[in-house]
Parts: C-alpha cells; structure tokens; sequence
C-alpha cells in the first residue's frame, strides 16, 4: 500500500518524541514593569537599604557628570555616561556578596565602583593608559567589556566553574538591549540555561544602541520574554526604581544561589546623556522624550519616596551630597596627574614568557628610547 | 616501577592519552566540546575521558563555538584549564571574536593578573576526502593573532608531547591537529616522561646538506617522500618540521639554511598572506648572505578548498615539491 492510498485514513498525529519540557507560564515576565518606589510596596523596603540606594545612587550621579567633564577636558579619551541608569548600576553591585563576580559591560563603570574599585582604576581603559586598570579578582569585576555580550558566556563559564569546584558563587553579568541581538547573548543563555549555572543576566534597555531605536533591535514582546526560549524566567523591573531593581535581582541571585539556575532581568531606563561623547543624540530623538524621562529620574523617585516617609530631610540630601562632592573632588585632582607609563610595558603580559621574537622586539624599543633619551640629553 | 613497552599506537590514540594524562594529573583539567563526551569525539580523540572522569569534567556542550570557548574564558578565570574542541577547521569560526578579543588578549588587557591556561583543539588540513568547510588549513588566522600560542605535530609521539604541553602552559595555545595524520601509527612509549616537548623548538626530521625544508603537520611526511625520492636526482635534502608556528623556531631553520644555501616552505594552507610568506621573509632577513637561491614556497592554490574528489590536485605533492627543488638551482639573471 502507498501513501497515496492510505490518504482516507490519514488523521494529524504529534511527533513520537515530542513533549512540552517546560511550562512557559512561570517563565513569562509580567505585563508591567515591576515596581516599588511610590507604590504601596515600599512601606515594606527596608529604610536602611532604600537610604543606602539613595547615597549611592547620588554619588553615581555626581560620578557621571564628574568623568563626563573629564571627557571635555581631554582627561579620559570617552566616557560612556550612565546617567539616568544609575538605579540598575548601583542595584547590580549591592546585591552581590563579595564573593560573586560582576561582569560589567563598558558602559558599566559606575558599577564596577559602586562594587568597591578605586573610581581611577576603574577608568583606566577609558582614559587610555591600560586596558583594565585593576585586578579582577582583588574585587571580582572582571574587565570592562568592548565588545558587545562577549562577557556573558564568560559569566556563565564561571559560574559554572564555581559550581564545580562547590563554591555558591552566583555571577552578574550587564548588557544593553543593543548586546541583546549579539549571537554571543543566544549562546550564553543557552549554555547558562542547559548547564543550569548560578547567573543573572541584567539588560539594561536604556531605549537606544547609540542611534537605533528598540522597535529596530528587536520584533520580541519585550527582553525578557526572551528568557522563556532558553528556558529560564524572565523578569521585567522598571530601571529607574532602584528599590525594584535590587528586588528583582536580590531574588534572582538567590535563586540562582539555592541552585535554581539563570534569571533573564530587562530593566526598563532610559539613557540620558548620548552614546558617547563622540555622538549626537539630538539627530535620533527629541528633547520631549528626553524631559519625559526627567520626571522618572532614579535620584528624584529615591528622594521623594524617603522625604514622604520622613526618612530624610533638608540636612539628610546636602550630607549625601557633600559626600558624593568630596568623591568628585578627589577623583578631579587624582586624574588631573599625568599618569607614568613605561613603553617596555608593551612586551610585559604578552605571554607568560616572552618568545625570541618579542624580546627582539624589547630590544628594538630599548634601543630607540636610549637614542631618543642621548638626543634630549644632547 | 612498572615499564612498558613501546607499542604500535596512532596519533588519534596519542592526542586522547595525553588528554587523559593530564586530566588524571591535574583536576582543573577539563575537556568539553560538541560530542566530546558519550560518542568520544567525531574522531575518537576524547573516548573514555567522560566515562573515567565523568561527564563534569569531559562535558558535551550545546553546538555552539563561540558558546564553547567563551564559556570557557569564564572557567579559566576561577581557576580551571579548559581544553576545548573545534570538532573541525572551519566550524571555529563562529568563536573568532571570543578567541581574538578575549583568549588571545587577557593576560594583556589585566596585566598579568589573569591568565588564559586554555587549550584549543583543532582538527585542520585536507586530505581526508572531507566536503567543503571540513579541509580548512587555517593556521595563518591563528599566527597572526598575538597572545596565542600555535602548535602543530606531525608524529605520535610530537601529538603527546605538544598536547601535554599546551594543557600545562599558562598561556593559550592552538593545537592544530593533522586531521589527515589522525591515523598514522608508529612505535610509540606513552609512559616515556621525556615525551613532553617544550613548545617553540624545531626539528630537524631528516638531515642533509644540499637544500632545506621547512614544513609542519601535514605536509612533513610528504617532505619525506620527497627527501627520499629526491636521492635518485642527487639532492640531499634536509626536512625540518617547526612543530610550533608561535613561536617560531629561528634559531633552528636559520642554522639549516645557512649551512644548506637553499630552502623550501611547503604548506598545505594557500600561499598569499599565508605562513611560508612569513617563513620565506625571517629566512631571507636572517640568513641572505648565505642564500644561493630565493626562498621558494610550495603551498596550496590561494583559492576556497576544492570538493574532495579535486584535491589532490591543490594539495602539494612529492612532485611539485621536487619542481621547487628543482628550481632552486637559481642563477642570477636567470
């Protein structure tokens, strides 16, 4: 009998193998953006965390505005500001336990300091002298990453690792919505999700990748829907509200913590300076998206939620501020020296040991600075 | 002391005792890869090692390359030494960005701080009759990336010594592996300890007095054909086998040539911006006083890999190698 024959009793059946793995429903992300700050839910955050989000997200602010003008004065070759997003930064480096590991996009300084690293180590890369200018595991950031969504198949490598070797080690790893369309994202994701590694992934969607809009990155519901793919939950915060996001992140790391595997978080926020000081935002949005987005601002919502239940005052937001002015003042002067570079430095690291090839190199470049030092000497 | 033989082995079987030589040495040591696991690699280089040490440590990821080797910069940053496999030449591709940006730069970008003790397995060349993106010779992409390391055998005995020292070196290194050479044998002590050759040292595979050539993985037993075959012309040849693309063995290839006058690099990979164009350029730097002839290269046509049933055809053979030979009898204005 052939198929053509058989075509009356012929009825749809599913594949043999084919099952569903895993519910979606308590992977999907919730429809609005989670949130905290002028919601009922904040009379239950913690008024000693809320204070501390407050200070730090201040200090963050003055951070930015303090490197941008270091950018003006030809002090840091670029400066990726973070203004605006300084909720999803400093909620990303205080939900960490000292022995988890950041992995920060190059956009993420502020969360490299806000985890402890000396504000002038942490601009190194951006000031030109050396790549990264501390050591990633005195503090475990690992370097600030150039290329997009590169570090976070690293987190997951790591956190896997950790695992390995017993340690309840959980890795925090920052992209932007643009890193979100990088292969590199997909395979993290996939493997974190498979291997069931301690990770949380943070998307910060600040609205653009420098020039193009979200609505050109990507036709998915949202950013967290993609995690239902992989097979993790997602989670959608409201970046601005720092009190959320370190909510939805403290419970992402615990759970991963507990063995429960990744969590997809997309903070929504917004990007208020441009891409970089090289670029020019005014040729991609309008100032009235921009002042809409001033009304939503991190620092505003924090001060507004402590103020209404007398958690601060007058006297409270100037110590806060005068602190965050001293920071200003000391990273100032300490980028204001010319920092002493060795060139012979350019062999050192290469490998573990120089190869013949190098150390003729090194003698090359000796040489040429010895002739360079006898000509300013003469 | 137990002692044992030397015993006809294969180099597959080599690359995969090393493999489990140093796993077993060495709990940091982890192998993972697209089928590395339960099938023990589409070439059987890794069977058994999941089953002896479990499938933590010899794990089967999902098909992912850029996924495999940057999950493994993750796993050397808390302290393991990953050995990953490409399966073939040309499906690594996909993991250029994290290889170059990352596993070549590390120990660069942190100063010193955070070391890249990775291996990166690669079976590359033609020869096998494979179709097209399995035959890749892409060993110029790798030398031509600072911070790596590039090494390939071509004996059993170079496939044990040189993957040992890859895994226990503290920096990257890129073991390309002869596909074509995976089942060539010979008498070979896995227990012997001198095995593990440091990395960055030629040899000199047959000795002689009248040209030199240069060649690696592959194409050194066809250098050896050709050395032989080149007796009944009245050439002596000397073959030396770099073993190691990075670094590269100066010291070893210049004596050869200062003392032969004459030199030939053979490679499978095409000649335009590939490794003989380096090789033929350190030569001629080094060692021109000495030279009687240019430097010639026999390489691969400098075309995309040809379907199986044509490659022979740009594959260099014991006779295009002669040829080079033969015009290495070079006269000035000839």
């Amino acid at each position: 009998m052939t198929v053509m024959e058989q075509r009356d009793a012929y009825r749809p059946t599913p594949p043999p193998a084919w099952q569903p793995r895993t519910d979606p429903a308590p992977l999907l992300p919730d429809a609005e953006p989670f949130r905290v700050l002028g919601t009922d839910a904040a009379a239950k955050a913690d008024a000693r965390l809320l204070h501390q989000l407050y200070a730090e997200v201040v200090r963050g602010r003055r951070y930015n505005a303090q490197a941008t003008a270091l950018t003006k004065q030809g002090r840091l070759a670029v400066y990726p500001s973070s203004t605006g997003q300084e909720a999803c930064e400093v909620a990303a480096a205080l939900v960490l336990e000292e022995r988890d590991w950041l992995f920060p996009s190059y956009r993420d300084t502020l969360a490299a300091v806000a985890r402890g690293l000396d504000p002038v180590q942490a601009l190194t890369l951006l000031r030109g002298d050396w790549h990264t200018g501390y050591d990633p595991r005195e503090h475990r950031v690992a370097p600030l990453c150039t290329p997009l969504a590169t570090q976070l198949p690293h987190a997951v490598g790591l956190a896997h690792a950790a695992r390995l070797k017993g340690d309840d080690v959980v890795a925090l790893a920052m992209v932007g919505d643009g890193g979100t369309s990088e292969g590199d994202f997909h395979e993290a994701l996939n493997f974190a999700a498979v291997w069931q590694a301690p990770v949380v992934f943070l998307v910060q969607n600040n609205g653009f990748a420098i020039s193009v809009p979200l609505d050109k990155q990507t036709a998915a519901p949202s950013l967290a829907h993609k995690a239902v793919g992989y097979g993790m939950p997602g989670r959608l915060v409201d970046g601005n509200d720092a009190a959320a996001v370190h909510e939805v992140l403290a419970d992402a790391v615990r759970h991963a913590r507990e063995g429960g595997g990744p969590t997809l978080v997309e903070a929504i926020t917004y990007r208020m300076e441009a891409h970089t000081n090289a670029d020019d935002a005014t040729r991609y949005r309008v100032d009235a998206e921009v002042d809409a987005w001033r009304d939503h601002d991190p620092v505003l919502l924090l001060e507004r939620e402590l103020t209404e239940r007398g958690l601060l005052d007058e006297e409270g937001i100037r110590a806060v501020r005068d602190d965050a002015e001293k920071m200003a003042a000391d990273l100032r002067e300490r980028m204001n020296q010319d920092p002493v570079l060795d060139p012979m430095d350019l062999f050192r690291d290469v490998y573990a040991e120089q190869t013949t090839q190098l150390r003729e190199q090194a003698a090359q470049l000796r040489a040429e600075l010895d002739a360079e030092a006898d000509g300013a000497d003469r | 002391m137990t002692t044992v033989a030397a015993k006809p082995a294969t180099m597959a079987q080599a690359f995969g005792r090393a493999l489990r030589d140093a796993m077993a040495a060495d709990p940091s040591v982890h192998v993972l890869g697209e089928d590395v696991g339960t099938l023990g690699g589409v070439f059987r280089v890794t069977d058994g090692l999941a089953k002896e040490f479990g499938d933590a440590r010899c794990t089967d990821t999902p098909l992912a390359e850029a996924g495999i080797l940057g999950t493994a910069v993750g796993m050397a940053m808390y302290g393991l030494r990953p050995v990953v496999e490409m399966q073939f030449d040309a499906f690594a591709y996909p993991g250029f960005e994290q290889l170059i940006s990352h596993v070549a730069k590390m120990r660069n970008r942190t100063r010193g701080a955070m070391p890249m003790p990775l291996t990166v397995r690669v079976p590359y060349g033609g020869g096998i009759g494979g179709v097209e993106h399995h035959s890749d010779s892409s060993e110029a992409y790798y030398m031509a990336t600072p911070g790596l390391h590039v090494v390939t055998p071509a004996t059993v005995a170079d496939a044990y010594g040189l993957m040992r020292a890859a895994i226990a070196s503290d920096d990257p290194v890129v073991v390309l592996e002869p596909k074509r050479l995976y089942w060539s044998k010979d008498t070979w002590n896995p227990e012997h300890p001198t095995d593990v050759e440091p990395i960055g040292r030629a040899v000199v595979r047959r000795p002689g007095s009248s040209a030199t050539l240069i060649t690696y993985g592959p194409s050194v037993p066809v250098c050896m054909e050709a050395a032989e075959a080149a007796r009944a012309e009245g050439w002596d040849l000397e073959v030396i086998d770099l073993r190691s693309l990075v670094p590269f063995d100066d010291e070893t290839v210049g004596a050869s040539v200062r003392r032969t006058g004459r030199a030939v690099v053979v490679h499978e990979s095409g000649g335009f911006g590939g490794p003989g164009g380096e090789i033929a350029a350190r030569v001629t730097e080094r060692c021109f006083h000495h030279l009687e002839a240019p430097v010639l290269r026999v390489a691969g046509f400098d075309i995309p890999y040809p379907p199986p049933m044509l490659e022979r055809h740009h594959l260099p053979g014991v006779d295009r190698i002669l040829d080079a030979v033969a015009r290495l009898q070079w006269e000035a204005g000839s």
